[in-house]
């Protein structure tokens, strides 16, 4: 085996000790399976729970949720950034009490709303949205206060201005910026709705993890896990996918 | 960079254009501060149309602050600036400005760079322009994968692209190798001879003011101390004993301030 092929296999040494380990202690019930259940015992567990197509509907719950909180807080946070970033009185007027708001953890708010919201939809997209509006709001202003002045002043003299100027000067100028906003929002939104699904739900991965806990169905809350993990690592591909396409002119994407 | 073929320039699409001939510029009695810095004091001044001017000075004598001015982004503390008797804001002539850096904007391709600003089909035209400056191989290329000099050309061709009655120029070559720089003087140069624009250049290069300049202007401290003419026939070569000489006086003039 040359040196290349061994570089390649090292880093999966430990998952594939850590599986077979874990399989071992399933099997030989060194541990109760009621709280350690066996790989096969969850990927079986998992695939009855595709085929029944009950788990695409508690996806489809969460992936909804998720959306709309990221959609509304997202594009409150933007325009937010967006406007004080352009104009001086509106950042006068509104950046201290954004600052100050954005100290609160968005999970501390979670008894207020559930008091304001009930327990309903409205709650987790609430709480979603509070999460993913300050990165987005902060990366947006930065990126739009930090063009240069001097491209600004060239591309005024080149007749651009109102919405020309923002959509071929501002907006691709921030974009760099806006997108690491985003990305740390992603994060957010994904820790949020964990916590948010398991306050009181009918639907999403976060209530089939509650129910698990209650029947001690610890194969299905292992499934849910690796869910949320999955989901968190595609959010993020799916993110930088876009962030590759969309600054392609930027010196870290140019080959 | 090939021999570019000049004569496209002369026929350019009518509904971009807005005023393509050269503009005669007064100064009177400009004064430009900023707050208790005095930065031009009293600088009166006729640039004919066409004429190419070259303004010489140490650094922070004022020479940008004077283009700045004349390019209308930059109004005059006292005094009034007009193009063709008509004042720089009401007037329908159109100033471009090409600086030390490129300001090339790195999310645009080198056609939409050149084409900044621009509305309807310029396409065609940009591309004939890039022509004109040696790069339309280079037309679809992130402008951050060009050189020095190369980007300077392309600012070069966005700045004709809106067929200036009068271009700016500050300090354009002054970030380049020689070589490069010669080559960028002798396009200029071909340019402004094609096009008839009046042209306004700041330059530290003496060489550079007198290879260009129908008229070679000295800023000190705000102040305009020489003014002369230059009316070697072009194109214009050091191996001409005369503006050798030219070279030296000014030279002097500099240092002896
Ligand atoms: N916006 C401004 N605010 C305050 N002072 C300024 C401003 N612009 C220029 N100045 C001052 O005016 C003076 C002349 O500046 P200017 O840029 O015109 O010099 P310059 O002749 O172009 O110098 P250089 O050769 O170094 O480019 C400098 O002392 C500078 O500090
Ligand atoms: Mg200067």
């Amino acid at each position: 085996m040359n040196k290349k092929a061994i570089q390649q296999i090292i880093p999966w040494v430990i998952p594939i000790c850590f599986i077979v380990g874990w399989q071992l202690i399933a099997m030989n019930e060194w541990v109760s399976t009621q709280l350690i259940p066996a790989p096969i015992t969850v990927i079986s567990s998992a695939f009855t729970l595709i085929t029944s197509g009950e788990l695409l509907y508690h996806m489809q719950g969460s992936i909804v949720r998720a959306l709309i909180g990221l959609l509304i807080g997202g594009g409150i946070g933007f325009i937010l950034g967006v406007v004080n970033g352009l104009f001086k009185f509106s950042y006068n007027f509104t950046d201290t009490s954004l600052q100050m708001v954005r100290n609160i953890p968005n999970l501390a708010l979670v008894p207020l709303v559930i008091i304001w919201f009930g327990i309903d939809e409205g709650a987790k997209i609430f709480l979603v949205s509070i999460g993913v509006m300050f990165p987005i709001y902060i990366n947006t202003l930065h990126g739009i206060r930090n063009i240069d002045a001097g491209y600004i002043e060239m591309s005024k003299m080149y007749g651009l201005k109102g919405w020309r100027l923002f959509r071929e000067i501002l907006l691709p100028g921030a974009l760099p910026s806006i997108f690491v906003g985003l990305r740390y929002s992603l994060g957010i939104m994904w820790l949020t709705l964990i916590v948010a699904e398991t306050i009181a739900t009918t639907r999403g991965i976060g209530y089939l993890a509650m129910t698990a806990q209650e029947f001690m169905q610890s194969d299905i809350i292992i499934i849910t896990i690796i869910l949320y993990a999955l989901f968190g690592k595609l959010a993020d591909m799916l993110a930088r996918w876009g962030e590759r396409r969309a600054l392609s002119w930027h010196e870290s994407y140019i080959q | 960079m090939g021999e570019p073929s000049l004569h496209v320039l002369e026929d350019r699409s009518k509904e971009k254009v807005e005023n393509s001939d050269a503009v005669r510029i007064n100064l009177y009695h400009v004064q430009k501060s900023f707050g208790e810095k005095v930065v031009l004091q009293d600088i009166s001044l006729e640039i004919e149309a066409g004429q190419f001017v070259v303004i010489v000075g140490k650094s922070g004598s004022g020479k940008s602050t004077l283009l700045r001015l004349a390019s209308g982004l930059e109004k005059p503390t006292s005094g009034d600036i007009t193009f063709n008797d008509i004042p720089i804001k009401n007037s329908p002539a159109k100033a471009t400005m090409m600086y030390q850096d490129s300001r090339l904007l790195p999310w645009k391709s080198v056609l939409n760079n050149v084409g900044l600003g621009l509305r309807g089909n310029w396409q065609a035209e940009a591309e004939k322009t890039l022509e004109h400056v040696g790069l339309l191989p280079f037309k679809d290329e992130w402008p951050s994968k060009l050189s020095g000099g190369q980007q300077q050309r392309v600012a070069l061709a966005r700045a004709l692209m809106h067929n200036p009655s009068l271009l700016l120029l500050d300090e354009p070559l002054s970030a380049l190798d020689a070589l490069t720089r010669m080559e960028m003087q002798n396009l200029i140069e071909k340019l402004w001879l094609d096009q008839k624009f009046t042209a306004l250049l700041v330059t530290h290069d003496v060489r550079e003011a007198i290879k260009l300049g129908d008229r070679i202007i000295l800023i000190e401290d705000g102040e305009i101390t020489l003014d002369i003419e230059n009316e070697a026939s072009r194109p214009r070569s050091f191996t001409d004993s005369s503006l050798t000489l030219l070279e030296n006086n000014i030279l002097e003039r500099i240092m002896n301030a």
